[in-house]
């Protein structure tokens, strides 16, 4: 068998994505870019990307519950389970792929040098936690539900409650950071960050779904996040003649 | 959308001013999680190649510098090969990691990076590209990563025939793009976000 790497990657959907100038998002106005970007296509530098194993994740690292917690103690806050699917714009699993998330406590404060929330920290919650997905591109962490914070966007500013995410394919070309947001959240179309997404369908992908089946009664909640990274402009060949 | 099995990439939302939490924990004072944060060491004693260092700040369009955003950087060993499974060309340096992340300080905007100068990879078509290390640039008001190269201006021969660089129009800002030396035995390399030198951004 012989793979086609050389096709590349499906260009990025601009018109799906965030522009770069969003001005309802003000720190958008001076750090977007006026240029058009100019457009390659991907080289190898863009289609590899690094590999994580299991080596670089700590016991601990999926619980955001524990992993800054004092021995017996945990975090405050609504326990909360987050799991989904990582595949590729083909449907293909991504597998092994790094997932690093951040987020505010359960009174929305982050455990930060420049944060100024007058809300207070909770001193066995770090905010910090990352996994990798399973070989069937699943994953999940556990964590406690972050609370919607004040920022200094406009005069009465509030973010939804949200997690970031980080996530690593296999390919640099596909590295993407997002944010995942909570069913129901009513702050969530007041949000400039939010519309800076111009389509109503794409920022509904971004919205986690209440997953009673996951959920471990008498225990936590589960919340269902799916998620989908850049795929090949042309999906492996197989049996195609060597030297092609 | 021309293929019915096609889904959208799911959408980018920026990092955030605090993504070093979850980035950069031990950096951000985030002790005691991560033994290390991730990609903190590219090189070590026995990586092969020329010791290289790349510093510099990023520039809003006030021209002031952006203190809280992170750059990943991924690149190719001494030899030009990756550490990458989809390198078919050889095994890359062991000793070298090939990804790393970096910050921009706090206080004054500066970020430092401790590399090897990589090898030539090729472009698609077989022409070799010059030296260069891919960029991923991150932070509070930028909604969707920033991609972009640091070539070096002390490869001339190698950049003049590069097909990246090559396809740069208008040619003077091709400059944006080359890391020049400070003097020092470093390269500087400031990005500009926007503005009369704003740095070419890539839609790869
Ligand atoms: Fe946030």
């Amino acid at each position: 068998m012989s793979s086609d790497q050389s096709s590349g990657y499906l260009p990025r959907d601009r018109a799906w994505q965030p522009p770069a100038l969003a001005p309802d998002y003000k720190s958008s106005r001076l750090r977007s870019p006026r240029q058009p970007l100019l457009i390659l296509p991907t080289t190898l530098s863009e289609e590899s990307g690094p590999v994580f194993g299991h080596d670089v994740i700590g016991p601990h690292d999926d619980d955001l519950i524990h992993n800054c917690a004092a021995d017996g103690r945990s975090a405050l806050g609504p326990r909360i389970l987050v799991h989904g699917h990582l595949r590729d714009q083909s449907g293909r699993a991504v597998p092994n792929a790094l997932i690093e998330v951040w987020q505010a406590n359960a009174a929305g404060r982050y455990r930060h040098p420049n944060e100024t929330y007058i809300a207070p920290l909770d001193p066995n919650f770090g905010g910090c936690g990352r996994c990798l997905t399973d070989g069937d591109g699943y994953y999940r962490f556990l964590s406690i539900q972050p609370a919607p914070y004040p920022w200094p966007n406009g005069p009465n500013s509030w973010r939804p409650a949200h997690i970031h995410f980080s996530l690593f394919g296999e390919a640099f070309a596909q590295r993407l950071i997002t944010q995942m947001y909570f069913e129901g959240d009513p702050l969530i179309p007041l949000c400039p960050i939010v519309n800076a997404i111009p389509r109503e369908d794409a920022i509904d992908t971004l919205i986690a779904r209440l997953d009673m089946d996951a959920a471990l009664p008498m225990d936590m909640l589960a919340w269902r996040f799916d998620l989908t990274l850049r795929g090949r402009a042309q999906t492996y060949f197989e049996n195609r003649p060597e030297g092609l | 959308m021309t293929d019915d099995d096609t889904r959208h990439e799911s959408p980018s939302q920026t990092a955030g001013p605090y993504v070093h939490i979850g980035c950069l924990p031990n950096w951000s004072g985030i002790a005691g999680v991560y033994a290390e944060d991730p990609g903190s060491r590219l090189i070590n004693a026995d990586t092969r190649g020329e010791r290289v260092s790349v510093a510099g700040r990023i520039f809003d369009g006030d021209g002031a510098p952006v203190l809280d955003a992170v750059i990943e950087v991924w690149q190719a060993d001494a030899a030009g090969l990756y550490p990458s499974p989809v390198e078919t060309r050889g095994a890359a340096d062991p000793n070298f990691a090939g990804w790393g992340r970096i910050a921009t300080a706090f206080d004054s905007g500066e970020f430092r990076l401790d590399t090897i100068r990589p090898g030539r990879v090729p472009y698609p078509d077989g022409r070799p590209q010059a030296p260069h290390i891919n960029c991923w640039i991150v932070a509070r008001g930028i909604n969707v990563g920033l991609q972009t190269r640091v070539y070096f201006a002390d490869e001339a021969d190698a950049n003049a025939e590069d097909p990246v660089l090559s396809s740069i129009k208008p040619r003077a800002r091709l400059d944006t793009l080359l890391a020049q030396p400070d003097g020092e035995g470093g390269f500087r390399f400031d990005i500009y976000l926007q503005g009369e030198r704003e740095t070419v951004f890539f839609d790869i």
